[in-house]
Parts: structure tokens; C-alpha cells; sequence
């Protein structure tokens, strides 16, 4: 073994499968009255897959790649600004309850 | 990479990205630090944004797609009804989807550009090609999933809520889906001048699965394939993590990908579906088929009037509201007349169904956005137990939820869960016509002696017991 590193598939694999039991418990501790705002919220941390798309922008030389990296960065970024922001705007509406019960 | 950071340095604030989504997951699990959940999650993104921008060499580029993607994304998110969340969330699945295809094509045309070997080795091909085509059916498939959500049943067949099913479509889709998985090995077996075709093939390929998928998909049965979708879309985030070597994309999309894969059958086991059965399609359909048996059943019915009378003497109200009182916008309404019987010391409280409404959770958001306290709003779960002393149950726009045949053996619901509306002291029931629910079956909720229908629009009704409410 001396000598021979890990390979990255092999450290990605770990790390996948640890977030997968991560997610799979906090998740479940989500309450369901909190449902469309989970999705709202996972859809906008998918969009992390904007990281992706700035790399693919930013080689330098705007080639083919770089061209179709900035359009990916443009269609994700809906998601990023978006999904963030209805999701404060749906959680709003659950937090004015909030306050309309202490007011009683 | 460039200088502004050291590979080490990156690679710690992905990570802290990562604990911050983390925490934006763990903030939903109560309504009070949800919001919370919210910004840790807009500060993860934030560091994962500006960490990738430091070591990019080209920042013009970059930041004028992000302004004007960003800035399309905040008018959709500021002008988007409530009720209209579902299409939103599926429009914006297709868009992960149809990144992760392009960041795919970027990185085959130059590996070298993403510190990935060239040619590219074997691995990160096989990386690449579960990525690409997650990301492409999780595309073409949200695509669908937001015309059947949108009503563009016009526009397209295969738009329409209605199932589209055809001869050996489970054969057409098994036979693409080996050919697919056909060209993506020859992909990875290629000499790197020939991976373009195999790769294009297989990418077209899982584009039309995409459709095939979700085509015979019933309306009834959107929130699993939305659900469905979500948890797409992190795997293919998550793939194309791998193939770039990038943790925080892989931690990010399977965070997802477990969220929306928890929900699917949480959907599913609401609607007593295996998940197989979803998505093999053809479920959800049946409309006024089974209501072959049309006996004259007879059905009391009353007035508005008659049901304010009645609510107005009660001790205990549940309503019981389904996704035609949002259809009907009735829902401030509701809230108005549950006032109106709280001021008259009447215990009101909301039992939502987990699939009443197009998506998981959708009636609680839409009942939420009419001010009603989520204190009154109880899962199934919960208040199922106190049916038997309520003295109303008022069901608004919902039927199959409440249907007392899944508890009997041999339906073709059985097994459902539901709310026991049916054991409560009284039952009014509005709907707009006796016309039966999604399954297509026959309720005798709506028979029994105890039961009193009111009909007609779910909003004209409510708004009508509120003044006769006096």
C-alpha cells in the first residue's frame, strides 16, 4: 500500500455516500407542512452545479466551450436567484402567521 | 487554477458550502427556523459562487450570464402564484438538467480546461455518461412534467394530463434504454477522435426517454413525478460532480437526489402506489370509467345557509380542503368563514391530505399564503384520531382523500390512506357536481345519512356562509 494513493473515484465515492445518509436524516426531520419549500430550497442548491458551468465559462479563450459554460451559467442562475428567493417568499407567509398568533 | 486561491483553500470553502446546505436542509425541519435554513443556504451558495469566480481566468463572461440569468430568476420568483409553484419547480428541474448536459459537452470538447486528463480516462468517461444522461432525461422529462403541470394539453398531445400511452411502450422504452446505455459504453471504449458520435447519440437518446418517461404519467399522479424529478436533478448534479472531481457538487446533489427520492415515496405511500407502478405508467387515468354503477343513490343536499346554520351550532369544525378550493381561489375565503366560527367560539382546525395539491406540501403554501395560523393546519397523521368527537367535517374541493372505500378490501383504492372525515358527528361535503375524483371511483361518503351536500363553486359557496354566518 506504501506509496499508492487513493483514487479520486474512490475518495467521490465516499464522500457521496456520506452525503446520501446525511440527507437521508435530515430530510426525514422536515416537516411536511414544509414540503414545497424543501423542494423549492433543493432545486436552488442544485443549481450549485452553476460551479460547473463558471469552469466550463472561464478557460480563458471564448471558444466552444467557454460559449456553451456561459450558457449554462445563465440557465442556472434562474435556479440560484429563484429558488432562494420564492422559497424566502413562501416562508414569509408562514412567518406572518407567526406573528398574527402572538398578536391574538 | 489560477492564483487568487490555493487548491486548499477551495477545496475548504466547498466544503463550508457544504455544511451550510447542510443546515439550510435542517432549518426546514420547523416552520421557525426555516427562514434561517433559507439564508444558510443562500450563504452557501454565495461563498461556492465567489470561491469558483476566484479561480475562473475569465470573470466578464461569467458575470454577465450569472446578472442575467439572476435577474430573469427574481421576476419569475417575485411574480409566481403560489398555485403555479409546481410548474415553477419543474421549469426550473429542467434547467439543472439541461446544465449538466452542457457543462458534459463543454467537458468533452476540452478536458483539459477542468484539470481532467486528455484524453479522458475511462473513469471519468463512465462519470461523464451517467451524468450526461441523467441530466438530459431529468431535462426532456421536466419539460413534459411542466406542460402536463401547465395545462398545455392543447398545445401538444404530449403535453396532456391524461396518460399518453401506445402498444409495446414498455418494450420501445426498455429496447432506447439499452441502446442508450449501448452507446455509452461504446463512448467510453472510444478513441478520443471517435467519442463525439457515440456520445451524441447517447445524449439524444436520453432526451427522448425523458419524454417517454413521463408521458404516461396521469395528472393525478404529478406529485410523485415532480418528486421524482427533484431527486433527478441531484443526481445529475452529483454526476457531473464526479466527473469534474468536484465534492461540493457531489455533497450538494445528493443531498438532493436523497430529499427528492424521501419525497417520492412519501408521495407514493399517500397514494398507495408502489413506485414502480408511477412510472411505468398508465396509473391515474380511469376518469368517469368506474362510475359504471350509477345506481340512483340518492344524496341530501343543502343551501349555504343551511351549512352556516349548521357550522355556526357546531362545538368542533375540521375542514378538509383539496386542490379544487385552490382551483376555485377559495382559500381566503376559508379563512374568512374559519374566523368568523373561531369568534363564535367554534374549534376550527385544517386536516391536509399529503397529496391534496400538485406537489408535496403545496396546500399548507397555499393555505399559509391566506394567513391561515399553521398551528390550525394538522397532518393526516395527527388528527385522523379526532374525527370520531368532531362534530363537522366540512371537505372543500377534495373526494378521493376522504373516500371510506379504501378501507375496505377488494376496492380499487383499498389501502389508500385517508381522512376519516366520515367518522365525524356530520359530514357537509361541497363539490361542484357528483362527477367522481382522479380514481374514478364512486364515494359513498356522499350517501350517507349524515352527510349533506352543498354544490356549486367552492368559492361562491364559502363566501355565501360567511354572510349568512352572522
Amino acid at each position: 500500500m506504501h506509496g499508492v494513493a487513493v483514487d479520486p473515484i474512490v475518495t467521490n465515492l465516499m464522500v457521496f455516500v456520506l452525503a446520501i445518509f446525511v440527507g437521508y436524516h435530515v430530510v426525514w426531520n422536515v416537516t411536511p407542512a414544509l414540503h414545497t419549500p424543501l423542494m423549492s430550497v433543493t432545486n436552488a442548491i442544485s443549481s450549485v452545479i452553476v460551479v460547473g458551468a463558471i469552469l466550463a465559462a472561464g478557460p480563458g479563450p471564448l471558444d466552444r466551450g467557454a460559449i456553451l459554460g456561459a450558457i449554462a451559467v445563465a440557465l442556472v442562475a434562474i435556479n440560484t436567484f429563484g429558488g432562494f428567493l420564492v422559497t424566502e417568499r413562501m416562508l414569509e407567509m408562514f412567518k406572518k402567521k407567526e406573528r398574527a398568533e402572538k398578536h391574538r | 487554477m489560477t492564483d487568487a486561491m490555493s487548491p486548499n483553500q477551495v477545496a475548504l470553502s466547498y466544503l463550508a458550502a457544504s455544511v451550510l446546505f447542510i443546515l439550510a436542509l435542517k432549518g426546514l425541519s420547523h416552520p421557525l427556523t426555516a427562514r434561517r435554513g433559507n439564508r444558510f443556504g443562500i450563504a452557501g451558495m454565495t461563498l461556492a459562487v465567489l470561491t469558483t469566480l476566484a479561480i475562473t481566468r475569465r470573470i466578464d463572461l461569467t458575470i454577465g450570464a450569472l446578472a442575467l440569468g439572476g435577474l430573469a430568476g427574481w421576476i419569475v420568483a417575485r411574480r409566481v402564484q403560489m398555485t403555479q409553484m409546481p410548474e415553477l419547480v419543474a421549469a426550473m428541474h429542467s434547467l439543472v438538467g439541461l446544465a449538466a448536459v452542457l457543462i458534459a459537452i463543454a467537458v468533452v470538447n476540452d478536458p483539459a480546461a477542468f484539470n481532467i486528463g486528455d484524453p479522458i480516462p475511462a473513469a471519468n468517461r463512465v462519470e461523464l455518461f451517467i451524468g450526461t444522461f441523467v441530466g438530459a432525461m431529468t431535462f426532456s422529462g421536466s419539460v413534459i412534467a411542466f406542460g402536463k403541470l401547465a395545462g398545455l394539453g392543447k398545445v401538444s398531445r404530449l403535453f396532456s394530463s391524461a396518460p399518453v400511452v401506445f402498444k409495446g411502450q414498455h418494450i420501445v422504452n426498455l429496447v432506447l434504454a439499452v441502446v442508450m446505455i449501448g452507446f455509452g459504453i461504446a463512448f467510453v471504449a472510444a478513441a478520443p477522435a471517435a467519442h463525439w458520435p457515440p456520445f451524441i447519440a447517447m445524449t439524444a437518446l436520453a432526451f427522448v426517454l425523458g419524454v417517454l418517461i413521463i408521458i404516461p404519467i396521469g395528472g393525478a399522479d404529478m406529485p410523485v413525478v415532480i418528486s421524482m424529478l427533484n431527486s433527478y436533478s441531484g443526481w445529475a448534479a452529483s454526476g457531473i460532480g464526479f466527473s469534474l472531481n468536484n465534492p461540493l457538487l457531489i455533497v450538494a446533489g445528493s443531498l438532493v437526489g436523497s430529499s427528492g427520492a424521501i419525497l417520492s415515496y412519501i408521495m407514493c405511500k399517500a397514494m398507495n402506489r408502489s413506485f414502480f407502478s408511477v412510472i411505468l405508467g398508465g396509473f391515474g387515468s380511469a376518469e368517469g370509467t368506474a362510475s359504471a354503477e350509477t345506481q340512483q343513490k340518492t344524496v341530501k343536499s343543502g343551501s349555504p345557509e343551511d351549512v352556516a346554520f349548521l357550522l355556526g351550532n357546531a362545538e368542533s369544525v375540521i375542514i378538509i380542503p383539496g386542490y379544487g378550493l385552490a382551483v376555485a381561489r377559495a382559500q381566503h375565503a376559508v379563512k374568512e368563514m374559519a374566523h368568523k366560527l373561531a369568534a363564535k367560539g367554534v374549534n376550527v382546525r385544517y386536516a391536509i391530505h399529503p397529496v391534496a395539491g400538485r406537489m408535496p406540501g403545496h396546500m399548507n403554501v397555499l393555505l399559509a399564503e391566506a394567513e391561515v395560523p399553521y398551528e390550525e393546519v394538522q397532518e393526516m397523521d395527527d388528527i385522523n384520531g379526532d374525527f370520531g368527537s368532531t362534530d363537522i367535517a366540512f371537505v372543500l374541493g377534495a373526494n378521493d382523500v376522504v373516500n371510506p372505500l379504501a378501507e375496505q378490501p377488494g376496492s380499487p383504492i383499498f389501502g389508500m390512506p385517508i381522512l376519516e372525515a366520515h367518522k365525524a358527528h356530520t359530514v357537509i361535503v361541497n363539490k361542484r357536481s357528483m362527477a367522481s375524483g382522479y380514481a374514478g371511483i364512486d364515494n359513498p361518503l356522499f350517501y350517507m345519512d349524515r352527510t349533506m351536500m352543498v354544490f356549486g363553486d367552492a368559492k361562491k359557496v364559502v363566501e355565501d356562509i360567511v354572510k349568512a354566518i352572522e
